[in-house]
């Protein structure tokens, strides 16, 4: 193993570990720790296994193959960042939703209040 | 003649304190009175005070949802409550009660799931900017175009809907500027829309959603919503 190898391997052995931590501390939903575990597993087996990522450099003709790799990070890091925007959006509709019966709800409550 | 239809006026109000109690004596004051739903859109003033103090139903909103999360409240209430029409009328005073017999009787006469109240059916001077004066031409040209049907006044927020609309809009509505969006929704998804000629007063109080300087950030947003929605999923009803 060169530095470079070390160094990444590192670097996501640190967020592996991260993510598992605050899935164990109940602060991360498993749900979205989905894409962060898939996407630091993809970059841990490119960190390990060099002529996988040379072939894939080749393929994509990246003379410098740590590159393949920046690009699979930034790739990933996109894909996660859409996924949070779809979360975001649900999570705004059913905020939405839940205030507008809340408020309905809660006129209803005190007109029986009054009446009773 | 069948039983007597039931009629809620829906008005969205957020910060409307000057304006929203005569609104709703206005509306009170058609024969036979319409049930009013004032829907406070999280104000900040006294409105929610000045509106409880007439009579009316009124609902404050936990948080701001804006215009179309208000006005969307208000066909959930009328679901809700198994109103037959709803009519929209803004919280400023703008429209005028004595019009909504006109609605009211064009979707009688012309069984339209929602009829629209137009300021440019017939030419009357509106004092309008010419910014403005373009951007109507463009959402009637757009809509006209997808819909195969001239609507004149899209941002017309002065609207009456039968039952069939208010449920679907329940459950669809547009929420940042969702007067001319909703009309390209209903029309593509098959409701029956007419128009029919109203007058309509200068503001009174507070200043419109949309001033002269944001009437192109307005358009555009619109036109890409409206863009967006031709691609959208049909929804069944």
């Amino acid at each position: 193993m060169d530095r470079v190898q070390i160094v990444s391997v590192l670097l996501v052995a640190l967020l592996l570990g991260a993510i598992f931590q605050l899935i164990r501390k109940n602060r991360l939903l498993e749900q979205y720790s989905l894409l962060w575990i898939l996407s630091a597993g993809i970059l841990l087996i490119m960190s390990l296994w060099r002529d996988l990522l040379h072939k894939i450099s080749a393929l994509a003709g990246i003379y410098y193959p740590p590159s393949a790799l920046f690009l699979l990070a930034i790739l990933c890091g996109i894909m996660i960042a859409l996924h949070f925007s779809v979360v975001i959006s649900k999570l705004t509709k059913q905020n939405h939703t839940l205030a507008q019966e809340m408020a309905i709800l809660k006129q209803e409550l005190q007109e029986i209040k009054k009446k009773g | 003649m069948s039983r007597l239809k039931k009629i809620l006026a829906v008005v969205p109000a957020f910060n409307e304190e000057g304006s929203i109690a005569g609104v709703v004596k206005e509306l009170r004051q058609i024969a036979p009175p319409p049930d009013v739903l004032v829907v406070n859109d999280g104000s900040t003033d006294q409105t929610e005070q000045e509106a409880r103090s007439v009579p009316c139903a009124v609902v404050t909103l936990p948080i701001n949802l804006g215009i179309g999360g208000a006005v969307q409240t208000g066909f959930k209430y009328a679901a809700y409550h198994d109103y037959d029409i709803a009519v929209q009328v803004d919280g400023d005073g703008q429209h005028i009660a004595s019009e909504i017999p006109v609605l009211l009787k064009k979707m009688e006469t012309s069984r339209a799931d929602v009829v629209i109240g137009s300021r440019f059916i017939e030419k009357k001077g509106y004092t309008t900017s010419w910014i403005r004066r373009m951007g109507v031409a463009v959402f009637t040209g757009v809509n006209s175009l997808v819909l195969g049907q001239k609507i004149t006044d899209n941002t017309s927020g002065f609207r009456a809907y039968n039952r069939r609309a208010i449920a679907f809009l329940s459950e669809n509505y547009p929420q940042d500027y969702p007067e001319p969006e909703s009309v390209i929704l209903l029309g593509i998804n098959g409701f029956q829309l007419e128009e029919v000629s109203v007058q309509m007063r200068e503001r009174e109080h507070g200043q419109s959603s949309i001033s002269a300087a944001r009437s192109v950030y307005y358009m555009v947003k619109v036109l890409l919503a409206i863009f967006v929605d031709l691609f959208k999923v049909r929804i069944c009803h």
